[in-house]
Order: structure tokens, then sequence, then C-alpha cells
């Protein structure tokens, strides 16, 4: 699955860029074409990211299929780094950073690190879920894992699935389950029909968008697919084979409205997501400065125009510095490699200063569609505040609502206090699942999502062994002084 | 019905893998956890503190609700593809026998 980059990998490495999604990958072209000595790492089997996620490897296109755009824009990114001779690392985790950048990585080969002078960071989000009864059951599953059965494992969820949750997701869901063949048992929205007419304006530049918006709903309309605006999941319980959902009517901002009666459905799964968060593990372990910013998804490293972190070297773009959608995170991330090659003393500041201007343009243009939807996705303080007292939150460690407003009473006034009080955030997705919900339940309590911050970053970022980490050391490699002579 | 699409794409060869020392058909590239769901097996192992039942969730190797034993390597399954003579045990089953 790991495929070392048929390029060689330059020693030293002036910039190792971490996710191949279009924000890194952009950014290691451009780094790439101001004579940089670049490695782009990533832990799927190729670039693309979740946006354009290529097929499984072994998969092919039936001739004469019509690839969506998204697989072809995919496909030319692919290509375009196998033709700028991008070094590339797919197959490899990121575990840990060590303060001076050096980036520690797991592959099947074992464990490598490399010390670039500057590190770009762009590993996109995670989707959140806000809890419900029955969101840990098996079956329910993620709106952007869907998309990646329907568009890379060319599978279904279900036969007949549920799709809930708020933001263009949905319907692009809905509608890929449709085409697929399978069966749609209903579309609950969050958002008022309200809600998206008002991000119309910012559809402006992008009428294919619109236009593809359209077509959404008309097909799920002409399959008479039920869609219920301003409708939440109250609860998800097994029965039979199958799952009973009940829905509930929420208010404007997505809590539930108590004592409405609100249809039931029944599927065979169940797809939900609220929205996109920032991954922010890399940038949360090297200590940078961070920022709340909601309509952005949530925690964000607090960056200038091109990137720049609060620590010397360190870069962020694309949707992990702040969701602004996948077209304007190019441009974010060859922002970002233009700052690595100025600061680095490869680029004049009169060259800089053009290429950036053009570049700040795209991206402005790009991000408004993106800032609209992203708006559509945040986080409602109402659809948390709605959480039953019983609905586990931290899955990983089956921390309970009521658990964490327990920890609040009793005086926990921090997101790591209340890991060490409850163990919320401790287990081993390291509180990418949890941690945004867990902070807007905690601020309830505190006043603000930013006295309570977010929980410290910690190595390993993701879960590793001993045997992996140490590899072939031994005992008899650890060097022992010679004692001082007594 | 399966639930497989073959619409627009042709899938790698035809294989089994083993899974707590069952077969499970499978096509090569697939990832161990989609090809496991689309087998029926929802259920990947229970939580440590409730012992509730848990499976995919997110798919891109965040949540890691679907680690799986591979020799002496946890992974997610979402990220292993599936290749013929893969073999590997779930965390419920390797419990199990250890205990």
């Amino acid at each position: 699955m790991a495929e070392i980059s048929p390029h060689p990998i330059p020693i030293p490495v002036d910039v190792l860029v971490i996710g191949a999604g279009p924000a890194g990958a952009r950014a290691a072209l451009r780094a790439r074409a101001c004579g940089l000595d670049v490695l782009l790492v990533d832990e799927n089997p190729d670039a693309g990211g979740q946006v354009w996620r290529p097929l499984p490897p072994g998969f092919a296109r039936v001739l004469g299929s019509t690839p969506s755009t998204e697989a072809r824009d995919g496909d030319a990114l692919r290509a375009e780094l196998r033709r700028a001779g991008v070094a590339c690392l797919f197959g490899h985790k990121l575990w840990n950073v060590g303060t001076s950048l050096r980036a520690d990585l797991i592959g099947p080969e074992g464990s490598m690190s490399w010390q670039p002078r500057a590190l770009i960071v762009a590993t996109g989000t995670t989707e959140r879920v806000v809890p419900f009864p029955g969101w840990t059951l098996p079956g329910v599953i993620g709106l952007a894992a869907a998309t990646i059965l329907l568009k890379s494992q060319n599978m279904l969820p279900g036969r007949r699935t549920l799709v809930a949750g708020t933001g263009p997701l949905l319907m692009a869901v809905a509608t890929g389950i449709l085409k697929a063949g399978g069966e749609v048992a209903a579309v609950l929205d969050l958002a008022s029909q309200g809600d998206w007419l008002r991000t119309l304006p910012s559809l402006a530049a992008r009428p294919d968008l619109l236009w593809q918006g359209l077509q959404w709903q008309a097909r799920l309309r002409a399959a008479g697919v039920p869609i219920l605006y301003r409708h939440g999941i109250r609860s998800v319980e097994v029965a039979g084979p199958g799952f009973n959902i009940c829905t509930q009517r929420v208010d404007a901002g997505g809590q539930p409205i108590s004592g409405d009666a609100a249809p039931m459905f029944e599927a065979d799964a169940v797809t939900v997501g609220h929205g996109l968060v920032p991954g922010t593990d890399v940038t949360r372990l090297l200590r940078a400065r961070h920022r709340y910013a909601a309509g952005l998804g949530g925690w964000v490293a607090d960056a200038d125009a091109d990137g720049r972190t609060s620590v010397a070297g360190l870069y962020v773009a694309g949707d992990g510095a702040g969701i602004a959608g996948a077209a304007a995170a190019g441009a974010h991330g060859e922002l970002a490699a233009l700052a690595c090659a100025h600061d680095l003393g490869r680029l004049g500041a009169a060259s800089h200063a053009r290429e950036r201007d053009r570049l700040q343009a795209s991206w402005r243009k790009s991000a408004r569609f993106g800032h609209a939807m992203a708006g559509l996705m945040a986080l409602r303080d109402g659809a948390v505040a709605g959480i039953a007292p019983d609905t586990v939150v931290c899955r990983c460690e089956d921390v309970t609502r009521a658990e964490i407003d327990a920890a609040a009473r009793d005086g926990a006034r921090d997101m790591n206090q209340l890991k060490a009080w409850t163990r919320c955030g401790m287990g081993p997705c390291q509180g990418r699942s949890c941690g945004d919900v867990a902070g807007a339940l905690l601020a309830i309590h505190a006043g603000s999502r930013e006295a309570v911050g977010c929980f410290t970053g910690r190595a390993p970022l993701r879960p590793v062994s001993l045997a992996e980490v140490a590899g072939d050391y031994t005992y008899a490699d650890i060097p022992i002084p010679k004692a001082a002579p007594l | 019905m399966s639930l497989r699409v073959d619409q627009a794409v042709r899938r790698g060869p035809a294989v089994r893998f083993m899974v707590d020392g069952h077969a499970v058909e499978a096509f090569e590239g697939e990832s161990v956890a989609a090809a496991l769901f689309a087998a029926g097996t929802r259920a990947l192992r229970q939580s440590p503190r409730d012992g509730t039942p848990r499976g995919l969730f997110c798919m891109m190797g965040s949540c890691q609700e679907c680690l799986v034993w591979v020799g002496a390597r946890k992974l997610p399954s979402c990220q292993l593809a599936v290749v013929a003579a893969l073999e590997i045990e779930t965390l419920s089953y390797r419990e199990g026998h250890l205990g």
C-alpha cells in the first residue's frame, strides 16, 4: 500500500509538506517550482486528500464511463505531481514533530525521521458529529465516511440509508446514494431553507455549484425522498436487522423543540455529519498560538494571510488552517510555499509580492463560497445544549455528557482538566472526534470557548506501538557513559 | 442486493482474506473496513468501558474505531487494503484468546 516516490527524496529536505490534499499538493508543487527541495508526506496510498481521493489500488474506471469533475481534478493533480518530480512518501503516518520541526514518521518499513528547514501543515479536517443516543452503533457512520464509501470504494452505506446533519455534504451524499442504486429514507437538515438561501450571494461566483445544488434537490424530490429542514436525529435504536430513527424538530440554533411529534424512519444505515473541524494536531503539538473562529470550523492556528504561524518555520495551509473549501485550498497552499521560499531566501521580495498578490486575489474569490458553506456547517450552540445527559460524547472512553457536566460543576475549567478528570479525549483518537463538542459543552459552564481552550497537543498523533518506534534499537544501543571515578 | 456498486469501475481481482480464522470474499484493493462492511460484518470491536459494539465511522484514519490486528500491528482497517491471503484478527477475538 505504501509507495516510495519514484523521485528520489532530497537530503537535506528544505520543506516537508504534511498532507497531500489540494493544499499540500499545490504547496509542494509551488515549493518545487521555487527550487526548494521538498518532500510531500501523506498516510493515504496516493495524493488527493479526501475531496480528490483516488480509486483504491487495483480499481479502474470502466471505459466509456464519465468521471466526475472531482475525479478528473484529482487525476490531473496526481499526474502533475509525477511530472514535476515532487518527492512523495505515501502510506506514512506522522506520529510526532519535535520542536526543531523534526518529523517522525511510521511506514511499512518502520520508523524514520526527517529534519526539514520548514514545515507546511496541510492536514485538512475531521468531521464533527453532534452526538445523539445510538450514534456509536455500527452502521451509523459520518457523511465524509459515506462519501469515501461511495466515491472511492464504490459501495453504498446501506440498502436504505437515512442522511442527516448539515452542510453541502448532505445533498451530495443523498444524491450519490440514489445514483448508485440505493434508497434514501429521508434527508434531515439542521438548517432551514432560509439558511441555504442566505448563501446564494456567495454562489454568484460559482454558478456551476449552484446548478449542481439545484440538480441534486430535483433528483431527491423526483425520487420522493422526504427532505426535512430544521430537523435532526433524536435517537437511533436497533430494530431487527436495521434501525428505528426518531427525529426531532429544531429551532434556528439547532436546539430540539420539546413536546413536538416528529416523524420516525426505518433504515439499515445512518450517515450523519455536522460540519468539519480544522485538524490542528501538529500546530497544537508545536505549541503554536491558536484562536477560536466558529465560522472557520473551530480552533485554528493563528496565522497571517500566507500561512505563517507563531512558530518560526511552521506554516499552515488549506482547510486545516480554517475551512474555506477545496478550491481555495490550492491557492492557500501555494501562498504558504511562496512564503517558505521567501523566508528561506530563495525568492526575492519583489517576485514574492507579485505572485502573492495574484494568488491572494484567487484565494479570496474561491474562499467566498467556501466560507459561506463553512458558516452553514458551523457548530450550532443549541444542538450542543440539546444533547441528552446519558449520551456518549467521547467515543474512545465512553464519557457521557452527564460526566462532562459533573466535572464542570466540580470545578473543571479547561479542556485539559476535563481530560484529566473524566478521560474525555484521552483515547486513541486523541480527541479529534469529540474535542470540538466537548469544548462547547464545557464552555456552557465556563462562559466561552476561549476560556476552556483546547486539548494540549500530545504525541503520538496516531497510535503507534513501542516496537515500531524503537525499530532495531536494543538495550545494547543505549550509550552508557563511563561512571565517574569515586 | 450487494452494497458494491459496479456502474463505473472495474474492481481488482476477487480474493479471500481471513478474519478471526474465517474467510471473507472481497476484491483486491478494497479497504478491509469497507469489505467487512459489505460482507455484513459491521461490529468490529467493543468499546473499552461500556463494552458496546463499534465499527467503521470516519473511514479516513482519524477516529480509530475500526482498528484490527495485523500480526503485531494494530491498524485502522479503513486504511488497510485487501490483498489475497491477508490475515487479520479483530480486537475482541484476540482479547478473548488472550484472556
